[in-house]
């Protein structure tokens, strides 16, 4: 509200703005319930791609078959401006119900699952082994130079979990992308 | 007129509910008060064209182009404030209506379009005449169906007519595989059916919101009024209600290209049109105003100019049916969702309950500022004896038709903002133009759509001898209903506004912008069974604009005009409102820098 009043303060982008914004980009997650319905998704991602908004991961499910709506979690980057911008063309999709951002909900709960798998011998086996029993990941198959992991937290937790597992011998991952939900008694 | 056409039987059974898709889709449009639609025939779609077959409340019009049906449907929803109807084929059929669904998509326009489509067991095998209709249209609708089952026809169908009538209007599409059309369901009425969508948008201002600006203006010492095609689509009753509010505040309007007739032009308070091409009192007006009451408009890239020097002074409130039109452009500091009708009514009401008054003596000195802007007198042009200025012909062409009842299309170019800026309109609905898509093409077809709406009045596209050819074959249409619509073509020989840009930003170099091999008008009219006029002499223009409304039927005028004229005012590419150039510029070519040129 109050960038009207320095006039030289950043404005959003248009063929028109000579000069780009400077505004901080940041990550936002948006849960989205959708009527469960051909080409709900591509609804949403097509205004993604239309608008050029990025998608950092994106996950559906059919979460109540009797009312035949669909949860969708998408990640998102942007200047703020961007963000508001992203909730309200969501919100005038015909089959979304609902938008929350749970990036600006303080009760916003993000879950991810991971599943990683790593290679090596020797003392290296030995720190990945230890190094998954600190972030209570679970062996899900191991053979004598693998294992593959499970594990289930916050984006951040699995981030610094690949980081550890790097030098050990990383061969791939699996990411679910961001799952939320709100705490508290109320549904959205 | 085909005999068959003539000795129609008479309308299938309805009156039970078990019916064929065909007959759904039929009855559904009867209940929603359709009485007129715009199609075109072919193999998918054929049940339904069976089914209309014994509809006598249902009037088909058949173009001769799916795009026309699209733009005709744009007019017709636009003049009338109905929705339009078209019904197509699949494959082609649906892929050459979708100009006029993105047109309609841009401006707000209200459309219903049905297509065919192939048996639902062929879909995906690449059969004949399929195309992935929903798949195209799904980001160029408000919303859209795959009906893949004829019991879900009576819902859809009417779901499709609140989706696109209600809140930001736009166009919705149907896609009805041929088998649909042919299986057996029960029919429901609008009443009868549940919608499955939690589609509620929202029409009411917050109050608080409400009375703030009623505050917010009453404080004001430049206040200035924008407003748009919003306040159109909210109904007569919002162009009342603008007129009265703005007539308490004392304050200027100004509006969009899509908002012209909401507020009369004869008003003392009116400015004209904004933007690029818009009136040098109004963008000044819209730079140096303290307090701007955007209602039902969007911040468009061609009304603000360069983004970071608009309006850098004023506090901005914004009303608008659609929440994401919110903050998208400009950042705003008081927005207000709602239906511009319903928040104007409330606006005054809180304005009177409050006992606001507008500040006389700021409002005086913000006058007196306004007329300095106005004795610049942006659209003064160089008079000729021996050529038409366009200019000219759009004076003379309001003049002989100013007291009659007249809508205007146009097509898309320079001689669409000398009508946007010569043709005074005083009440809405009277004025069809491609805004946000820019369609050339869109004049003649939403003329015929125009027509059938108002069929007693005078419907003038004023077009240009490049946009003209793009819709042409829709005369045909316009000779085959007796639909006397007047086509006003300002032939300059040049696809003017490129021309023009071309001189202002590329050198000079006009690059394939020169109409070359251009039909004889006048013969092309007859030869498709309407009348052709020709004028070239000044001295001629009103006899020839006389005789093309006094003619019983549709009539091109070939009005040769002078070929270089500039569009101006304008405001160049990459400038502020206050940087507008006038009409006496030495050195045209050097009015946009490096940075402008980029831009579109």
């Amino acid at each position: 509200m109050d960038l009207m009043t320095t006039p030289d303060s950043a404005q959003p982008a248009s063929a028109y703005d000579l000069s780009p914004s400077t505004e901080v980009e940041g990550a936002a997650t948006f849960a989205l319930l959708v009527d469960n319905e051909p080409g709900v998704l591509h609804r949403v991602v097509g205004l993604f791609a239309g608008r050029g908004y990025n998608i950092e991961s994106l996950t559906v499910a059919e979460t109540d078959k009797r009312s035949h709506t669909s949860r969708i979690t998408i990640v998102t980057r942007g200047a703020p401006h961007v963000l508001e911008q992203i909730e309200a063309q969501l919100k005038k999709v015909v089959s979304v119900r609902s938008v929350q951002d749970v990036t600006r909900d303080p009760n916003g709960v993000e879950r991810e699952l991971a599943l990683v798998k790593v290679r090596g011998t020797g003392t290296d086996r030995v720190e990945a082994l230890r190094v998954s029993e600190i972030f209570r990941a679970k062996v899900i198959d191991t053979t004598r130079e693998s294992f593959v992991f499970e594990l289930t937290g916050a984006p951040a937790k699995i981030d610094s979990f690949v980081e550890l597992m790097r030098p050990l011998g990383l061969v791939e991952m699996s990411r679910t992308g961001v799952l939320s939900i709100e705490r508290g008694a109320q549904g959205m | 007129m085909t005999a068959s056409q003539n000795t129609k039987t008479a309308p299938a059974e309805t009156t039970g509910r078990s019916m064929t898709g065909a007959e759904i889709v039929v009855r559904a449009l009867v209940d929603q008060g359709v009485t007129t639609l715009f199609g075109y025939p072919g193999g998918a779609v054929l049940p339904i064209y069976d089914a209309l077959f014994h509809e006598p409340r249902l009037q088909h019009i058949l173009v001769r182009h799916e795009q026309g049906a699209t733009h005709a449907a744009e007019g017709y929803a636009r003049s009338s404030g109905k929705p339009g109807v078209v019904l197509v084929t699949s494959g082609p059929g649906a892929t050459n209506a979708i100009t006029g669904i993105v047109d309609a998509l841009m401006d707000s326009i209200p459309l219903v379009v049905i297509t065919g489509q192939v048996p639902t067991h062929l879909i995906g095998t690449d059969a004949f005449q399929e195309a992935d209709t929903v798949g195209i249209t799904r980001a160029c609708t408000k919303h859209n169906y795959l009906v893949k089952n004829a019991a879900d026809l009576p819902r859809i169908i009417h779901e499709a007519f609140k989706i696109a009538t209600t809140g930001r209007p736009g166009p919705v599409l149907i896609d009805i595989p041929k088998d649909v059309q042919f299986s057996k369901a029960d029919y429901y009425g609008p009443d009868e059916v549940t919608f499955s969508h939690a589609y509620a948008p929202r029409t009411k201002g917050d109050p608080a919101k409400v009375a703030e600006a009623a505050a917010m203006i009453a404080r004001a010492k430049r206040p200035i009024f924008y407003t748009g095609g919003g306040v159109i689509n909210a109904g007569p009753r919002a162009a009342e209600l603008l007129r009265e509010f703005a007539a308490m505040t004392g304050a200027p309007v100004t509006s969009t290209l899509m908002g012209l007739g909401a507020f009369p032009a004869a008003d003392p308070a009116w400015l004209g049109m904004l933007g690029m091409h818009g009136m040098y009192e109004a963008n000044h007006a819209m730079h140096d105003c303290d307090v701007m009451i955007c209602i039902g408009a969007r911040f468009d890239d061609r009304v603000t100019g360069r983004l970071d020097a608009f309006s850098p002074g004023s506090k901005k409130i914004h009303i608008d049916i659609d929440a994401s039109s919110i903050n998208k452009n400009v950042r705003v500091d008081l927005p207000i969702v709602g239906d511009a009708g319903s928040v104007l009514e409330d606006l005054i009401a809180a304005w009177k309950s409050a006992g606001h008054q507008p500040n006389k003596a700021a409002l005086d000195d913000w006058w007196r500022q306004i007329d300095h802007w106005r004795a610049k007198q942006c659209l003064r042009y160089r008079g000729s004896d021996t050529v038409i200025k366009p200019q000219h012909a759009i004076e003379r062409l309001y003049a002989l038709t100013k007291d009659r009842d007249t809508y205007i299309t146009t097509e898309v170019g320079q001689h669409q903002m000398w009508a946007a800026q010569f043709y005074r309109f005083q009440e809405p609905n009277r004025w069809m133009t491609s805004g946000g898509l820019g369609t050339m093409g869109y004049g003649l077809p939403a003329a015929v759509g125009v027509q059938l709406a108002h069929p007693g009045s005078l419907v003038i596209d004023i077009a240009g001898e490049a946009s003209i050819q793009m819709c042409m074959q829709e005369i045909s249409t316009a000779v085959q209903f007796r639909l006397p619509v007047k086509i006003f073509i300002l032939n300059n020989e040049w696809m003017g506004m490129v021309r023009q840009w071309q001189e202002l930003l590329h050198g000079e170099r006009y690059s394939q912008s020169y109409s070359e091999s251009l039909p004889d008008f006048v013969k092309l009219a007859e030869a498709y069974g309407a009348t052709g006029f020709r004028v070239d002499d000044p001295a001629d223009l009103d006899a020839t604009i006389q005789a093309m409304i006094d003619a019983p039927g549709p009539v091109i005028v070939d009005c040769r005009v002078e070929k270089n004229e500039n569009c101006l005012p304008m405001i160049p590419s990459g400038k502020a409102h206050n940087e507008m150039i006038l009409g006496d510029v030495e050195d045209m070519g050097s009015v946009i820098d490096e940075a402008g040129r980029r831009l579109v």
